[in-house]
């Protein structure tokens, strides 16, 4: 089977999950490529080329200077229709999900979007993704003839397997014209300084839409004080207002990795996941005893946290005084 | 100025979910269903364009008879009719085959604007928006947290990784995906659930579903990787055995 990884670099630097998608592609190829979109790539192209590939395509062109989904799409469909992959694997970055959709769309096909694995079978392209937010996972197959088109979730498949190796670099210049790209971007922008740095706190309360109201807030936070640790929380939580999203842990919001990280009423979806999972201890409440935060944790109860959070705090006051 | 909004009828979140008997995906008799939650937020945002520049919004969902009470709901917080896209069968389409089917019917409207949700919280593909505007013809942009009309244009915040965002500009007509906590939602007035009892919902049956290029095979609970150690029991016991791990093996107290 030949597969293409399709490599993202920002700020002049290969992402971290380019990394992780050229593994799963040497572990499924039997002719490995990669490729990169850019306007001055050449660098970039090289530092692919010393893992085992039999090439790195370098898809070059003053107009894919900065991202859009637009040009993006029209460079890569053109280099598909070259070389012909069976299957192209991306990340499942931000960026993945703004053009792949559009790309596979030309070929006919459907993205098998944040595959965790590559599936049982082989010989046929199958791939196991997450359902209702991690609650569930399925086998996902892909029908007819290829290209087909997986991108794959951040922390799914290991680098350490990444073999070395020399990669031919070949460059490709597809046809664009500004005409044909739509969007206009501008430079990326960060808010306001943060006023909380959650990454520096070694003891980390987070609550999650579990707690139901604003008000009952107070309830996560008497223990966050007990512990003398910092409050943070799920995305819902902050999208209502009831916290700063400066307090939000994930993929949108701080990464953190904590001594301990105290999940309250959060479910484990990945967005969430991916901003705390290199915690070094984690302990979930959760009144559902198959939430996927119990995945990753280390230690849990199960029950309503309007009772166990109370009884928490008031155990951990015992043994600090 | 006419927007369209795709919305989605999914399971009530928290809810109990078994598998099918086909093992492919889950039963859905004893469920309660509501809006998609990224949905919910386009819809929002359509209203309040729309309270700005004025205009139309027009909310369209592909799914069986029951999603008509989500549909009403949406136009009781204020969409001002409803195309509902009749498939009793919804699993036999792949993203392309939805996408295809809102873009036959949103096509036909010629709107301005199209918001979608980000993804929705059963399948979570994050991708029929963009899909549906390749199948259209139009610019996109995905995971928008903020909307600008400038006369014949667009200005848009997206969201990108780590507390990270971009400006991007495009012509209308176009998709946009739109991010929950893009703003604040409202809640149906009683004047608005009256109202909703007389507005237009035009109902299409689906086309046939084409030969699905994506297939989900089998849906299982997830294998754990890691065994949490739980604690039972009533909470003081439970919270005081946590205490004693977090102190003496995980050492962090
Ligand atoms: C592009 C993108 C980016 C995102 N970025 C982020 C991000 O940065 N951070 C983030 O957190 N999310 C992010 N999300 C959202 C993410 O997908 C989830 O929707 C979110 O993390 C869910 O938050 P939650 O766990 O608090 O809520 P829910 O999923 O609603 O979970 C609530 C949990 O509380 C439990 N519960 C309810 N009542 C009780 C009770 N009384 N006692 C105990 N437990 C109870 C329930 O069993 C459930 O597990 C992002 C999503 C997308 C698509
Ligand atoms: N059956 C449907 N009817 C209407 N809109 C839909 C449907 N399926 C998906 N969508 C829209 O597409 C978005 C993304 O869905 P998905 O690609 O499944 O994650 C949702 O948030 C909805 O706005």
């Amino acid at each position: 089977m030949k597969v293409l990884a399709i490599l993202e670099h920002n700020a002049g630097r290969l992402h971290r999950m380019s990394w992780e998608c050229l593994a799963a592609v040497q572990q499924l190829a039997s002719e490995a490529e990669a490729a990169l979109v850019g306007s001055s790539i050449a660098e970039l192209a090289r530092e692919a080329a010393a893992k085992q590939a039999a090439r790195v395509w370098a898809v070059e062109h003053p107009l894919l200077e900065n991202y859009t989904a637009d040009g993006y799409t029209a460079a890569l469909e053109q280099l598909l229709r070259k070389t012909t992959p069976d299957l192209v694997l991306l990340p499942h970055t931000y960026q993945t999900r703004d053009f792949a959709p559009k790309l596979a769309t030309r070929f006919g096909r459907a993205l098998i979007s944040d595959a965790i694995a590559a599936g049982p079978e082989s010989g046929s392209v199958t791939f196991v993704r997450q359902f209702f937010q991690g609650k569930l996972s399925g086998d996902v197959r892909a029908a007819g003839p290829g290209p087909h088109f997986a991108s794959l979730q951040a922390g799914a498949w290991r680098t350490d397997a990444l073999a070395a190796g020399s990669a031919t670099i070949e460059r490709f210049a597809p046809q664009l014209d500004a005409a044909q790209i739509r969007q206009t971007p501008e430079a990326p922008f960060r808010e306001a300084e943060r006023a909380v740095d959650l990454t520096a706190a070694e003891l980390i309360v987070s609550v999650g839409r579990g707690i139901g109201e604003k008000d009952r807030i107070p309830v996560v936070e008497d223990l966050a004080k007990a512990l003398g640790a910092e409050l943070a929380a799920s995305r819902p939580i902050c999208d209502a207002g009831w916290l700063p999203m400066e307090r939000q842990v994930g993929s949108s919001g701080q990464t953190v990795s904590p001594k301990l990280y105290l999940a309250v009423g959060i479910s484990g979806a990945i967005q969430h996941l991916v901003g705390m999972k290199g915690s070094k201890t984690i302990v979930a409440i959760n009144k559902d005893a198959n939430a996927p935060i119990f995945e990753v944790a280390d230690y849990g109860i199960v029950g309503d946290l309007f009772e166990v959070v109370p009884a928490l705090a008031a155990e951990i006051r015992k043994v600090k005084s | 100025m006419k927007i369209l909004v795709a919305i989605k009828q999914v399971p009530v979140r928290d809810s109990p979910l078994r598998v099918n008997a086909a093992g492919n995906w889950i039963a859905e008799d004893d469920l309660s269903f509501e809006i998609n939650e990224p949905d919910a937020y386009a819809l929002e945002e359509a209203l309040q364009l729309k309270e700005k520049h004025s205009g139309e919004v027009i909310a369209i969902c592909a799914g069986p008879a029951r999603a008509q009470q989500t549909i009403r709901e949406a136009l009781a917080k204020g969409a001002d009719r409803a195309i509902h896209i009749e498939t009793g069968n919804l699993a036999a389409f792949d993203t392309l085959g939805i996408a295809k089917l809102l873009a036959a019917e949103a096509g036909s409207e010629s709107p301005d604007l199209i918001l979608t949700g980000l993804q929705s919280d059963d399948l979570g593909y994050g991708q029929t928006g963009v899909v549906l505007a390749e199948l259209m013809g139009l610019p996109h942009s995905t995971i928008i947290m903020q909307v600008e009309v400038k006369g014949s244009a667009i200005r848009v915040k997206r969201e990108l990784e780590d507390g990270w965002f971009q400006h991007i500009s495009m012509p209308l007509p176009a998709v946009l995906t739109i991010q929950s906590g893009i703003n604040k939602l409202r809640y149906a007035t009683l004047m608005g659930i009256k109202k909703a009892k007389t507005k237009e919902i035009r109902r299409v049956s689906a086309a046939a579903p084409a030969e699905p290029t994506v297939r989900i095979e089998k849906i299982y609970a997830p294998q754990k990787a890691k065994q949490a150690q739980i604690f039972s029991g009533d909470p003081k016991t439970a919270a005081a055995a946590l205490v004693e791990k977090l102190k003496f093996e995980a050492r962090v107290l």
